[in-house]
């Protein structure tokens, strides 16, 4: 009886691994066909180029593990750690800009869809996703409240250092974060990252009262 | 003086929370306003008269247009869509569908039958009219996409990975905005397409009428202009994946009351 139970209990798990492996290639094999079907389903327009369907690593990564799939812990440090090693900070090693400009920077959402000019420069769109200032009503939730964000931390060198990184690559501080990588992908100027980053760190700053 | 500043303060914060229901409750004010006399009545009536006209180098009309449950049946014909159909060997949604029926039916090229796919300022297309006429049928009734054939589980199984890709720029997904509950971006709500309650109400309130547009904007439309807005080039009208990606929120609306063309803001 015991012998029985073992043999279907093996049995299982064997049918359980194979499975599982067989899940995986289905997975990559269906990965690989909607790639194929997005590619020949997108048209290049504008400034919006087929190279945008091709994914980094952190994109592919962040695809895989979303929905039912839980990020693991090792995949969220890789990620981390290769995006942490793409921050450029400035060489004149001042992060705060104008906060008067950042203000600016974070209500406007223009730039980089196929009916925007090229080179022109592009918003932030902060308020989009995030509450700034308790005069701006017309804030998203999707990201957290960033209302008295200096004020809160503290107005130190090393919390300017890490709101230029975190605007510079979200990724490098939170794996798979739904923020842009503004400095990363060239979406922000460094003196636009500087800009928002006075807006957060800025004693002055209206975030900040 | 110390007691009228707290006081000061909770009015001022008191406003701003009044302020913001009260967008939102203008806006269902306005829309219910609105509701019992949609400009989108106008599409449909046009899309009535142009699916019985005779047009196309066949002088044919698109009576004879199986939508999906049977040749010439436009009643609840939408809450089937997308589907697969033997006869183009393909999963395929309405506008897709009417494509389709332009080219077999009336003798169109595919060029010709998908050369207006959204109206604008000053241009009045067939396919937007057809649309909201169709899909006013199916008012009332209740979504039920089979989702069966091993085309159509495929295609279900492509838009989920589409949902959930991301890239270009801003790394932006579907599920970005649309994959977690009671979520706002400034202060527009923004419904969790991966769950049937939200998807139910989102996917069966279009088409709409769209009040800042002056057009009626079909779901081949929201599409477009969702990938638009996630900084990806231009998906292609009645292209495979945005049919997959129609396959996976229609079926996600599963029992949902259909409820379009709607009007919105």
């Amino acid at each position: 009886m015991k012998n029985t139970k073992i043999i279907v209990l093996a049995a299982a798990v064997a049918v359980a691994a194979g499975c599982a492996s067989m899940t995986q290639r289905d997975d990559a094999a269906l990965n690989a066909k909607a790639l194929e079907l997005m590619k020949a389903s997108f048209r290049e327009q504008g400034i919006a180029k087929l190279d945008r369907l091709i994914q980094d690593d952190v994109q592919r990564l962040c695809s895989e593990y979303s929905g039912d799939k839980t990020l693991p812990k090792d995949v969220a440090e890789r990620i981390e750690k290769a995006e942490q090693a793409t921050i450029k900070y400035p060489a004149d090693g001042k992060y705060l800009g104008d906060w008067k400009n950042g203000e600016r920077i974070a209500q406007t959402g223009v730039g980089m869809q196929f009916s925007d000019t090229a080179g022109a420069a592009a918003g932030g769109n902060c308020y989009a996703c995030h509450e700034l200032t308790k005069q701006e009503l017309a804030f998203g939730t999707i990201g957290p409240s960033l209302y008295n964000f200096g004020k809160i931390r503290g107005y130190t060198p090393d919390m300017q250092k890490y709101a230029f990184g975190k605007v510079y690559n979200s990724e490098a501080y939170s794996a798979c974060s739904n923020m842009p990588r503004f400095g990363h992908n060239k979406i922000l100027t460094e003196q636009q990252i500087k800009d928002v980053v006075a807006l957060l760190m800025d004693p002055d700053s209206p975030v900040n009262k | 003086m110390r007691r009228i500043v707290p006081a000061i303060f909770m009015a001022a914060a008191a406003a701003a929370f009044a302020q913001q229901s009260n967008t939102v409750q203008e806006i269902e004010k306005y829309r219910a306003a609105l509701g019992d006399g949609n400009p989108a009545e106008l599409w449909e009536a046009r899309g009535e008269a142009i699916w019985k006209e005779k047009r196309g180098p066949k002088n044919a009309s698109l009576e004879q247009c199986d939508l999906g449950l049977g040749a010439g049946v436009v009643k609840g014909a939408y809450t089937v869509l997308p589907k697969y159909f033997k006869d183009s060997d393909k999963v395929e949604d309405l506008e897709s569908r009417l494509v389709t029926c332009m080219v077999t039916l009336q003798g169109f090229t595919p060029e010709q039958a998908k050369k207006d796919p959204f109206g604008g300022p000053g241009k009045k297309v067939a396919m937007d009219a057809l649309v909201a006429y169709i899909t006013a049928e199916s008012r009332g009734m209740k979504m039920s996409v089979a989702a069966t054939h091993p085309k159509e589980i495929e295609a279900y199984e492509l838009g989920r990975k589409m949902f959930f890709f991301r890239g270009g720029p801003h790394d932006f997904a579907c599920a970005t905005c649309h994959g977690v509950d009671n979520q706002r971006i400034r202060l527009q709500d923004l419904p969790n397409l991966t769950k049937q309650e939200d998807a139910r109400k989102a996917y069966t309130s279009w088409p709409a009428y769209r009040v800042s547009q002056g057009e009626v904007r079909s779901f081949q439309w929201r599409l477009y202009d969702c990938f638009r807005q996630q900084r990806f080039p231009e998906l292609e009208f009645v292209s495979p994946a945005s049919i997959a990606l129609t396959m996976y929120l229609a079926k996600n609306s599963n029992g949902g009351t259909f409820n379009a063309p709607s009007i919105k803001r």
